[in-house]
């Protein structure tokens, strides 16, 4: 970091003087088009984080007394952010795989020859320009207790489930996040299937390659890294689901709902700024481990099939 | 007629039929991709009379006194017994509240998606420019700062306002959102796409980086311009974390927030309130898709 500042002082003062060769003189320019984002970022996010890991390894703002990871076990060993864990994790579990296979299906469906491909593209991705509050409305009536779900399958003969208020919630908050998220997904599988080479395709058809070859082989090699890419979207956007909760139950919803975003918000009620730090710096670290992860994939298979 | 012939023949029907079914399938499911809009809206020209009794049995729990006609079961109509207005006019003429949390949403959202795009086209093109492995390590920070959920920025900013003081003003919402990492991040991408070539040729011919910044490289990177504003503009809409955690006074929430609390006694103007919400989205939806589908498409892999 010092040799850094010392270089950029160095540069500074060669500025100064004119010494420096038109090639240095641009790159300090690009400079200073980055710095009104820079000093932002800087000042609202990157700033008071240092903050938040300080709040996070001390007793209180008042006495400031360093404890070490004593937060962070607190907030590890409390049941309620263990509860929120377990749900969003459960969540997690369920909502990204589904979330994968069932876009790249619709994006395999929008590549075959149908018919008003474009008026499909546009209906699924409408949910993604709907805002969540104008749905929700809908979404309790047809998931409420007398809702029009429970009529249908009573139609059938099936008992009665209070949706939004037992272990069911959770399938009801999973068909909320693929209606709004398959949209999206299905467009990145679209542009990443469009982009396979046509020859090696055509080749392949050459050769007598059968359907299902082409489409393990051939397909799914060359969209691999944007399959990573989507589950690890689809992941952190999991993460997100917190708003369709909320707006759906409130602050408290059923055990089964409650997830780590209401951990935090109700903690933001308390303002209780070591339990929050520790959480929020426990959630930092496990989001960039998943984009590290994204990353260093990325970095490997990009190679592979550009090679 | 030869052998060829009818296998090809046989073959070209088993086709078309995949399609048709296909077809189907997929007419099917996006009728309940669109099932909950459609419903809001149809909605929406109730009178009241008919979405309480129709719907008055789920929101009865609250609701008070008065003698109305409630079903016990819920009956989700597609056409309303007869259309009407009456809910529209209360909201635009008779409650002013609605308008005023409508106001709030407008007032929130187009600053930041011009400030934010404004900043962002600055900072992409001194990123995109003269790399070096500083910019990259910075960039790749941007990267975790945008994939965040917003309980975990939502921390710092909240502490960050506490500091400057302007936690509970509308400000409290803006400055985070002017510098959100998101939309730099996309246009980066959009940039490092445009050929060095293209603006080295204007940098030989004595431009300078100003003059191939806002005569060269901005005109060629307009289509990504409109189409990252366009995300921005959903996303901050939509948003329901920050004012919960930022604004404590009710009065400066956007329609979004207040949409859920509308009280159970207003639930007949709930679904005009939200199909009223609807219509902007929807017309840049409408009028930009194919902007918001490239948009979508550079976001596939994070590097660029």
């Amino acid at each position: 970091m010092f040799k850094f500042c010392a270089r950029v002082r160095r540069k500074i003062h060669r500025l100064f003087k004119g010494q420096l060769s038109s090639n240095e003189r641009k790159s300090l320019i690009s400079w200073l088009f980055l710095a009104p984002s820079l000093l932002g970022v800087m000042l609202f996010f990157v700033a008071p984080f240092g903050v938040v890991i300080y709040y996070s390894l001390i007793n209180n703002p008042i006495q400031k007394n360093f404890v070490g990871f004593a937060n962070y076990i607190n907030v590890w060993n409390n049941g309620a952010f263990k509860l929120a864990g377990i749900n969003t994790f459960k969540f997690s579990l369920v909502a990204v795989p589904l979330a994968v296979l069932l876009s790249l299906f619709l994006a395999a469906v929008m590549e075959s020859r149908i018919p008003f491909k474009s008026y499909f593209r546009s209906f699924f991705l409408s949910p993604l320009m709907v805002p969540t509050a104008s749905v929700v409305l809908i979404w309790q009536v047809m998931f409420h207790y007398n809702g029009l779900i429970n009529n249908f399958t009573a139609f059938f003969g099936a008992d009665k489930v209070d949706w939004l208020k037992s272990d069911k919630a959770q399938v009801v908050i999973i068909a909320l996040f693929l209606w709004k998220n398959l949209g999206y997904n299905m467009i990145l599988f679209m542009s990443a299937l469009a982009s396979i080479p046509k020859e090696l395709l055509e080749v392949a058809s050459l050769e007598n390659a059968s359907k299902f070859q082409v489409f393990w082989l051939i397909k799914v090699r060359y969209m691999s890294s944007s399959i990573l890419f989507v589950t690890i979207m689809s992941l952190i956007n999991s993460f997100k689901v917190f708003r369709e909760i909320y707006l759906m139950t409130g602050d408290y919803p059923v055990d089964s709902l409650y997830m780590l975003q209401h951990f935090m918000n109700n903690t933001f009620a308390s303002l209780d700024y070591q339990k929050l730090s520790a959480a929020a710096i426990i959630m930092f670290i496990v989001v960039t481990g998943l984009v590290y992860i994204m990353y260093a994939v990325e970095n490997y298979y990009g190679k592979d099939v550009e090679g | 007629m030869n052998m060829l012939q009818k296998m090809y023949r046989k073959k070209r029907r088993i086709d078309n039929l995949k399609t048709a079914l296909v077809t189907i399938a997929a007419f099917a499911f996006a009728i309940i991709f669109l099932m909950p809009i459609i419903l809001t809206i149809t909605n929406s020209f109730m009178s009241s009379s008919e979405i309480n009794a129709n719907y008055g049995s789920i929101f009865a729990t609250t609701q008070k006194g008065g003698k109305i006609f409630i079903s016990k079961t819920v009956n989700l109509k597609f056409i309303p017994d007869m259309v009407t207005f009456a809910q529209y006019f209360t909201v635009l003429f008779k409650s002013p509240q609605y308008l005023l949390k409508f106001w709030n949403s407008i007032i929130y959202v187009v600053p930041i998606v011009g400030i934010q795009l404004g900043i962002a086209t600055l900072a992409a093109y001194g990123f995109s420019r003269y790399d070096s492995r500083v910019k990259r390590a910075i960039f790749f920070a941007y990267i975790i700062m945008m994939l965040m959920p917003y309980q975990v920025t939502l921390v710092p900013n909240f502490l960050v306002s506490k500091a400057i003081g302007i936690y509970g003003t509308r400000w409290s919402i803006w400055l985070p959102g002017f510098f959100s990492p998101f939309a730099v991040y996309l246009l980066t991408k959009f940039m490092r796409r445009i050929p060095t070539e293209v603006l080295e040729a204007a940098s030989i011919d004595g431009a300078d980086e100003w003059y191939i910044f806002s005569r060269i490289n901005m005109p060629l990177c307009k289509g990504g311009i409109a189409s990252i504003a366009i995300l921005v503009f959903f996303d901050y809409w939509n948003m329901v974390e920050q004012p919960l955690i930022l604004l404590g006074d009710p009065d400066l929430h956007p329609l979004s927030v207040f949409l859920s609390k509308i009280n159970t006694g207003e639930i007949s103007l709930a679904f005009a309130v939200a199909v009223i919400y609807l219509v902007p989205p929807l017309l840049i939806f409408l009028y930009g898709e194919d902007y918001l589908v490239e948009g979508i498409s550079y976001q596939g892999g994070i590097k660029g």
